[in-house]
């Protein structure tokens, strides 16, 4: 889409955008260019020069069997927080949609989670289940479970997935919420005198129409597990026990920052960048086609 | 309602209850530690209810600061910080992004189509893919531990530029025609046309963005290594974490309240504009 009126200046524009580009290019494509040449060095392990390898870096990472843990973990850990929340969205979106009266109070109720910083909520949720004083964990204690994240990798998996997909249901909730409000009720009726029951209509009229949403959902949701959740695991697990929660955006940093691998932390930087410009490409796609729908 | 089937509005008012109690409950815990004294949270079970101490755990947090582990610095400076992050790059991004996406779509000049899609290619790479190396750049223009380095790099981003672009586009070609031909500059068109038409845009925007700068953890938890600049999220996730220590529940449960209140009252008291500005920004 252009405009047909513009206006005619020679320098202006570039003032215009000046600033935009000046900030993209020295915080964007610099550190991203820095990314790419770094993971194709290896530093000296005594410190000071470094040596250009190729794409030495990236060999070795695929041969790293914690890389490819950490990956097949990410790949799981996506695949539940986007899921489990993208079903539970989904069910207070249809029940709230249903409900006539207070709906608007339950609305302002189930929309503030998303406000809450993932690190604040990855601090919330270890206080929950915290393995000493932790309230869950003394009302599971009653019924004869024990819970303790800290040591127990599987609990800490299950932890990080549900302080995530708490974080995220009210963005969830909002966006099937509007995606069922604009279905036209003529057609809901429609199906209710030809004798469907809500369930049917549910699953033949409603699912079916609100599927563009869920689609754009899931690949949101799918950055967000990918990305998003880095300030929950770091703030509940810091990746452990072991390495049970150690997805790959916190791999990345901690590789980095605390192992101080630079190359081997700016190949995985690399790596994960071309998965992230794919999910975007993927979700403008789908966009494109949404507004053709 | 399509027609009348009490059992199920039942059913419906029940499930989105439970959900509303499920979600609201970590806060309401949370709530109740920063209200009781430090021993009681040093007891299992904890209690459920408020208790008498809330007014001294938040003065002691907000003018003595937590205490204990890493920082002892006062809350108020912490919220302070995060405050004058989260309005800087709030205003920052809005800022930068309205002056480029006019400049795109209100002329024609060479490179055009280069700037957009430089623009676009920054939507696609957060801040957390390119940590390490946006660190070394930030560290090489002496940016450390100072406001500027808080703000600034993360205003680069594409999502405003976008939506501005496509209000703009929007705009009817007649409301431009008739400003060139009453002579106005484009500034002037800017100044007392678009910029008043994008009001509703400009302020949903602003909401989006102020939480996003608000709950930024990573960044400042990498380029701030003086307490004077810590933000109160990363204090919070750090008091936490201190490793070999049992944290105060009752006075890091009241700074947890404190940073997520600025947030959640945003959320709930400009609920419409919130809503208006997540979907626009994600189309």
């Amino acid at each position: 889409m252009e405009k047909r009126v513009t206006f005619n200046q020679r320098w202006l524009p570039y003032l215009l955008v000046g600033p935009q580009m000046a900030v993209t290019l020295v915080f964007f494509f610099w550190p991203s260019g820095e990314a790419a040449w770094q993971s194709m060095l290896v530093e000296d392990a005594f410190g000071g020069n470094s040596k250009f390898v190729w794409f030495q870096n990236f060999a070795q990472l695929f041969q790293d069997s914690a890389y490819f843990d950490s990956a097949r973990l990410t790949v799981v850990f996506s695949a539940l927080v986007a899921s489990l929340g993208l079903a539970l969205a989904l069910l207070l979106a249809v029940m709230a949609d249903r409900v006539i009266r207070g709906a608007s109070i339950y609305k302002t109720f189930l929309v503030w989670p998303y406000a809450v910083a993932p690190a604040v909520a990855g601090v919330l949720w270890g206080f929950l289940f915290n393995p000493s004083v932790g309230i869950v964990t003394y009302l599971l204690q009653e019924v004869g479970v024990t819970f303790n994240y800290v040591s127990n990798g599987n609990q800490a998996l299950f932890l990080v997935i549900v302080a995530s997909i708490w974080n995220q249901v009210s963005y969830n909730f909002l966006f099937f919420l509007a995606g069922l409000q604009s279905i036209p009720k003529s057609l809901i009726e429609a199906a209710a005198i030809d004798g469907a029951g809500p369930g049917r209509r549910f699953w033949d009229i409603v699912f079916p129409l609100l599927s563009p949403t869920g689609f754009f959902l899931l690949v949101v949701n799918v950055i967000y597990a990918f990305i998003g959740t880095f300030g929950v695991v770091s703030a509940l697990t810091s990746g452990g026990p072991g390495n049970a929660t150690n997805i790959l955006v916190y791999k990345v940093w901690n590789d980095g920052f605390r192992g101080q691998d630079l190359g081997g932390s700016s190949a995985q930087s690399v790596i994960l960048m071309a998965v992230m410009v794919l999910l975007t490409i993927v979700q403008f796609r789908f966009i494109e086609r949404r507004v053709n729908y | 309602m399509v027609e009348n089937r009490p059992w199920l509005t039942v059913l419906s008012h029940a499930t989105v209850i439970v959900g509303v109690v499920i979600i609201a409950f970590p806060i309401w815990v949370t709530f109740v530690a920063s209200t009781h004294d430090a021993a009681t949270m040093m007891r299992s079970p904890l209690p459920l209810w408020p208790g008498s101490h809330m007014i001294e755990n938040y003065k002691h947090i907000l003018t003595e600061g937590y205490g204990e582990g890493l920082s002892r610095i006062p809350v108020i400076v912490t919220l302070t910080n995060s405050m004058v992050m989260a309005l800087g790059v709030a205003i920052g991004k809005i800022l930068i992004s309205i002056l480029a996406s006019f400049a795109i779509v209100y002329f024609r000049f060479p490179l055009r189509m280069f700037f957009f899609w430089a623009i676009f290619v920054t939507l696609m790479l957060p801040v957390e893919v390119r940590i390490v190396p946006t660190y070394g750049v930030v560290a090489s223009l002496g940016m450390l531990d100072s406001y500027p380095g808080l703000i600034i790099p993360l205003i680069a981003s594409a999502t405003a530029t976008f939506l501005f672009r496509q209000f703009f586009l929007s705009v009817p070609d007649e409301l431009t025609e008739a400003a060139r031909v009453d002579g106005a500059s484009p500034m002037r068109f800017f100044r007392d046309i678009l910029l008043p038409m994008s009001r509703t845009s400009i302020a949903a925007l602003f909401v989006i963005q102020f939480i996003y700068g608000w709950n930024q953890y990573l960044w400042p938890l990498l380029i701030t290594t003086k307490e004077s600049f810590y933000t109160i999220v990363m204090t919070v996730s750090r008091e936490a974490n201190v490793a070999e220590s049992v944290p105060q529940w009752n006075l890091l449960m009241a700074m947890a309240m404190l940073a997520m209140l600025p947030p959640v009252l945003v959320v709930v008291f400009m609920q419409r504009l919130f809503v208006r500005g997540l979907v626009d920004t994600e189309k």
